[in-house]
This record gives C-alpha cells, sequence and structure tokens, in this order.
C-alpha cells in the first residue's frame, strides 16, 4: 500500500465570508514530487500555512507525515518548508541567517556551509541578506528549508524570481532530493513549471480542490489533437470540409488545422489529404499542456 | 528553551544592534554622569529636574551611584525600543513563519525570545552602570569630591542594590516593549507607542490629575530604579508593575499562541 506523506480531509479555512480553502481533501504520496497548482489567490498559501501548524483550520482535519496538523511539533523537525517567499533578517548575512534557525531547530551548524555551497551561495554567504538579488534570496530560502534534511519538503513558489538557470538548479535539487526518498510538494501558478518535474498533482481554484493524482492520470485523460498544415494556405478550407466530411471536429487557427483525434487518426487525415491533392507539410500530434487541461477543466481562459 | 535563547542571542549580537547599543547607553551613562561632576557648582543644578546634589552629598557611599540612577530611565527607554522592536519585526519581516517552523511551541519560543532580551538588557545595565562608575571616579578629583567612602562595603551595597533596581526597572520598560510588539505586530508603531506614552502622555495625565500618578506604568517602572521615594514606595511600585505586566503579558501570550501567522 502507498505510504501518504500528507493527507487532508474537508480541510476548511473561512476568512470572514471568504472561504480561502473549502473542504479540501487530496493526499501527497510519500517519495513523490507533488504540485500543487493554483492561480494566485486560490488558496494555496493558506493550505501550506495550515499544514504546517501556522494557521488554524476552520474545519476538517489534515495530517503530516502520519501526524496530526494539531501537533506540528510531532513532524516539523522532518519538514523543510519555504513559504510566500524567503523571509530573513536584512541586517544578518546569509549564513547568521540559516545559524539562526540551525541553532533554533537543534540542526548541527556545519550543515550550514554545506547548504550554502549546495545552493551556490558559499561566496557570499557573509554578505548581509539586504544585499541580496531576488534569486539568491530565493536559493538562501531554500537552503534554510533544506537545514533538517527533510523527509517533507514544502516549497512555495520556489522559482520566483530566479533565471533561468536558477529555476533548472532548483529543478535539479528538487530532483535529487525525491531520489533520495524526500517528499517534495510543491506550488506554483507557473503551471508548465510543475508540469516537468511533478509525477503527482494537487489542483487548486477558488478555494476548492479539483483535482487530486498523478499527473499522467490528468493529462491522459485530456483529449490528443493533430495539428496539420497544408503546403499552400489556399487548401486550408478545401482539406477542412474534407475532414469535416470524413466525421473530424476540425479549427483552424493560424495557418494550420486543429483535428480533435487521437495519434491513430493520422494516417487517416494524412491519406485523406493526398485524396484530395493537397500536400501537408507537417502534421503533428499535440498532447495537451497542463495549463491547457487546468483552463479546460476550470472553464477558464487564459 | 535553551535552543531559542541561542538563535535569538545570535540575533541580538549583531553589530548593528550591539555596537548601536553600547553607544547609545554609553553615551547617555556618560553624559549624565559627567553633568552631575562636571556641573556640580552650576545655579541650574546638576541633578534630575534640577536638583543640586553638592560635593559634599557625593562624598557620601550613595555619591557612586548618582550618575548611574540619573541613566536609569534612560536604559528603561531603550530597553522598550529594543523589546519592542526585536518583537514586531518577527511579523513585519515575515520571519515569524521561519522560527514557528523551527520551534512550534509558541509558548517555549516567546518565553526563550524574553529571556534572549533579559541578557541583553543585563549587559545594557552592568555596560552603563561599570561606565558611569569609572566616570565618577575620573571626575571626581576635579570636583573636589572624596571618594574615600566609595570603596565601603556599604557603597558596594548600594551599587549592587541599584544596579539590582535599574535592571528590574529596565526589564519592566522592555517587557512593556515586547507586549506592545505583540500587540501592534509594527516596530514603529510599538515603539513610537511605548516612548510617546511613557515620555509624554504619563507626564501630562500625571500633571493634570495628580492622583493618577501613583497608578501610570511607567512611573511605577521609573520608580522601582530610583529604589522608591517618598510619594510611591518601592513595593508599591512593584506590586502595580506587576499587575501590568502580568495582565498585559497574558493577553500578549493568549493572542500570540491562538493568533494565525498569516504573513
Amino acid at each position: 500500500m502507498e505510504k501518504i506523506a500528507i493527507s487532508a480531509t474537508d480541510l476548511t479555512k473561512i476568512y470572514g465570508e471568504r472561504a480561502a480553502l473549502s473542504h479540501g481533501n487530496f493526499v501527497v504520496p510519500e517519495g513523490s514530487i507533488c504540485g500543487f497548482v493554483g492561480p494566485n489567490g486560490s488558496g494555496k498559501t493558506t493550505t501550506i500555512r495550515m499544514l504546517l501548524g501556522l494557521i488554524k483550520p476552520s474545519g476538517g482535519t489534515a495530517t503530516v507525515l502520519g501526524e496530526s496538523i494539531s501537533h506540528p511539533e510531532k513532524y516539523l523537525p522532518y519538514v523543510g518548508a519555504m513559504i510566500e517567499g524567503p523571509a530573513f533578517y536584512p541586517a544578518l548575512s546569509g549564513r547568521e541567517n540559516l545559524k539562526v534557525l540551525a541553532e533554533l531547530g537543534g540542526f548541527p551548524l556545519s550543515r550550514v556551509d554545506q547548504l550554502l555551497e549546495k545552493v551556490d551561495l558559499a561566496d557570499r554567504g557573509g554578505s548581509k541578506f539586504k544585499t541580496y538579488s531576488l534569486g539568491m534570496k530565493q536559493r538562501l530560502g531554500i537552503a534554510a528549508a533544506l537545514l533538517p534534511n527533510p523527509k517533507l519538503l514544502i516549497l512555495d513558489e520556489p522559482t520566483n524570481g530566479l533565471d533561468p538557470s536558477g529555476i533548472q538548479e532548483v529543478r535539479g535539487i528538487i530532483r535529487d532530493l525525491a531520489d533520495s526518498g524526500t517528499t517534495v510538494f510543491v506550488s506554483s501558478h507557473i503551471l508548465s513549471e510543475l508540469e516537468v518535474i511533478c509525477e503527482y498533482l494537487v489542483m487548486l481554484r477558488e478555494g476548492k480542490v479539483i483535482f487530486s493524482g498523478r499527473t499522467q492520470e490528468l493529462l491522459s485523460g485530456q483529449k490528443p489533437m493533430i495539428i496539420a498544415k497544408p503546403e499552400y494556405d489556399v487548401d486550408l478550407t478545401n482539406l477542412a470540409k474534407k475532414l469535416e466530411d470524413s466525421g473530424f471536429s476540425i479549427s483552424i487557427d493560424d495557418g494550420t488545422l486543429q483535428i480533435d483525434a487521437a495519434q491513430e487518426a493520422s494516417a487517416a487525415i494524412n491519406r485523406l489529404a493526398f485524396e484530395a491533392g493537397i500536400t501537408l507539410a507537417s502534421i503533428s500530434v499535440v498532447l495537451p499542456t497542463l495549463e491547457e487541461t487546468f483552463f479546460e477543466m476550470t472553464g477558464d481562459n487564459k | 528553551m535553551i535552543r531559542v535563547v541561542i538563535a535569538e542571542l545570535r540575533k541580538l549580537r549583531r553589530p548593528t544592534l550591539l555596537l548601536g547599543t553600547i553607544a547609545t547607553v554609553g553615551g547617555l551613562s556618560a553624559l549624565f554622569t559627567s553633568i552631575i561632576f562636571l556641573m556640580i557648582d552650576s545655579e541650574n543644578g546638576n541633578g534630575e529636574r534640577g536638583e543640586r546634589i553638592s560635593a559634599a552629598e557625593l562624598s557620601n557611599s550613595m555619591g557612586l551611584v548618582y550618575g548611574f540612577k540619573l541613566v536609569g530611565v534612560f536604559l528603561g527607554i531603550v530597553a522598550l525600543c529594543i523589546f519592542a522592536s526585536q518583537t514586531a519585526q518577527e511579523y513585519s519581516l515575515g520571519t515569524l513563519r521561519n522560527l514557528l517552523v523551527r520551534q512550534p511551541s509558541r509558548m517555549k519560543l516567546l518565553a526563550g525570545k524574553f529571556i534572549a532580551m533579559k541578557i541583553f538588557a543585563l549587559v545594557m545595565v552592568l555596560f552603563a552602570g561599570a561606565l558611569s562608575v569609572a566616570i565618577s571616579f575620573a571626575l571626581a578629583g576635579r570636583a573636589k569630591v572624596d571618594t574615600s567612602s566609595w570603596s565601603s562595603s556599604g557603597a558596594m551595597q548600594l551599587l549592587f542594590e541599584n544596579t539590582l533596581n535599574i535592571f528590574i526597572s529596565t526589564l519592566c520598560f522592555g517587557a512593556l516593549g515586547m507586549i506592545l510588539g505583540l500587540l501592534l505586530r509594527s516596530p514603529i508603531s510599538a515603539i513610537a507607542v511605548g516612548v510617546l506614552w511613557s515620555l509624554i502622555l504619563e507626564n501630562i495625565l500625571g500633571a493634570l490629575i495628580k492622583s493618577t500618578a501613583k497608578w501610570l506604568p511607567g512611573a511605577n517602572f521609573q520608580n522601582i530604579g530610583g529604589g522608591g521615594s517618598l510619594d510611591l514606595s518601592y513595593k508599591h511600585s512593584l506590586t502595580i508593575s506587576a499587575f501590568y505586566l502580568i495582565v498585559g503579558g497574558s493577553l500578549a501570550a493568549i493572542l500570540f499562541k491562538r493568533r494565525d501567522v498569516a504573513n
């Protein structure tokens, strides 16, 4: 049986009239990289704060590493977290900031330099936090989250402010941790970022969990699309009519035909084009992205 | 708990805060002690509120601590500012969430923070006292003050008692700052309210309605530092101060324990 790192049952947080999270039910399997997806204001950070014992739920329950969130002292020593961006003391150096947290958590101070090395801040560890760039601050936040050598790592928008190589590095760190058995629960509003690394997903929209499960399960449930482009634009409408007559559902976008069909239909489409005397310049199968799937599920447009 | 204290001390010993505080406290201690000895013959007085302290008075065993006693109330205000800012900044910087993830027991965190700040305040008071004593000895000759009784056991006893009183008074002001920091969650607001109340509003209120003075927190904290006065006994001030701090501290602690950390 799959072991569970995080489990939420009807988890709810209400502020006044507004439900930041309403009856949230989801699980995060141990050892997985699980993406926590949703637009800004959908309740991701509130949920993470409840899981870390910073906010008391208005209703429902949750467990983290098998312990109830009403006793965070039982699981937090094994949890690393970066919540809503890095927050440190501006007048202390990066190294001193990490030492404050290491001492507080009872972790060996020797880990501080190892982690500064890991996040590529070894040469700037002695500089004051207030002199750091956004990317450096973010990397220091990740280092702080790694202090306990966590069984569960919770990262809230970890790539905010990072350049492409920084994003790549964070992905590398997350993958390495997952390979060593750490469960990673990572939130982002940039869906394409999570699609690349997450095997599991929890999707939120307006405080409601709209999906919780394997990424593949979510994407495979969506219809693939075949994109065909005739050699000459004048053939576009002819080919569209021919395919529609053969029962395909078609739309034309930016000089291409978008056909709702699986990969197996590619040969038939190619044949129909050939029979109509139309040469295809390209034909390809496109699976919907996580972003497209999200918008389809929520009925939102970009 | 000890881990919280050590972590907190690491923050408090940062050069900008530590050296800034030492410079402020040292400057105040040097200023007030010097005034007593250098203005000994001034018609405007050399003590608190224009009081004239003669060379004869300074020559007795109490002479060693006059300067230190004068600076006492300002040490309290410095402590109020430090305790308030160190507490409220955890909210304004957003660092409280990091601290609570590493130390989920909010009461342990609060207690550890208070103990660390007590240690910081003790260092501050001892430094101000030592500097005041050193300056007193250095300027006594110039002011023609006989220092022979300053080394007596009675003088040492007085020095110890006054240090303890000033330390308790400083802690009371500091605790008030911490309570304000927890309630207001903004360093600027907490310091402004604390300083404005202690230095200005209480004095206005006390001047307008004399009977209120003995019930106001700042006046009582200050009176502890002075070892009590004719109008206000030491015991009364200790009792009133304890009442304020227990009520205020309990309210702040309950809020700290229950309040969501949403920033």
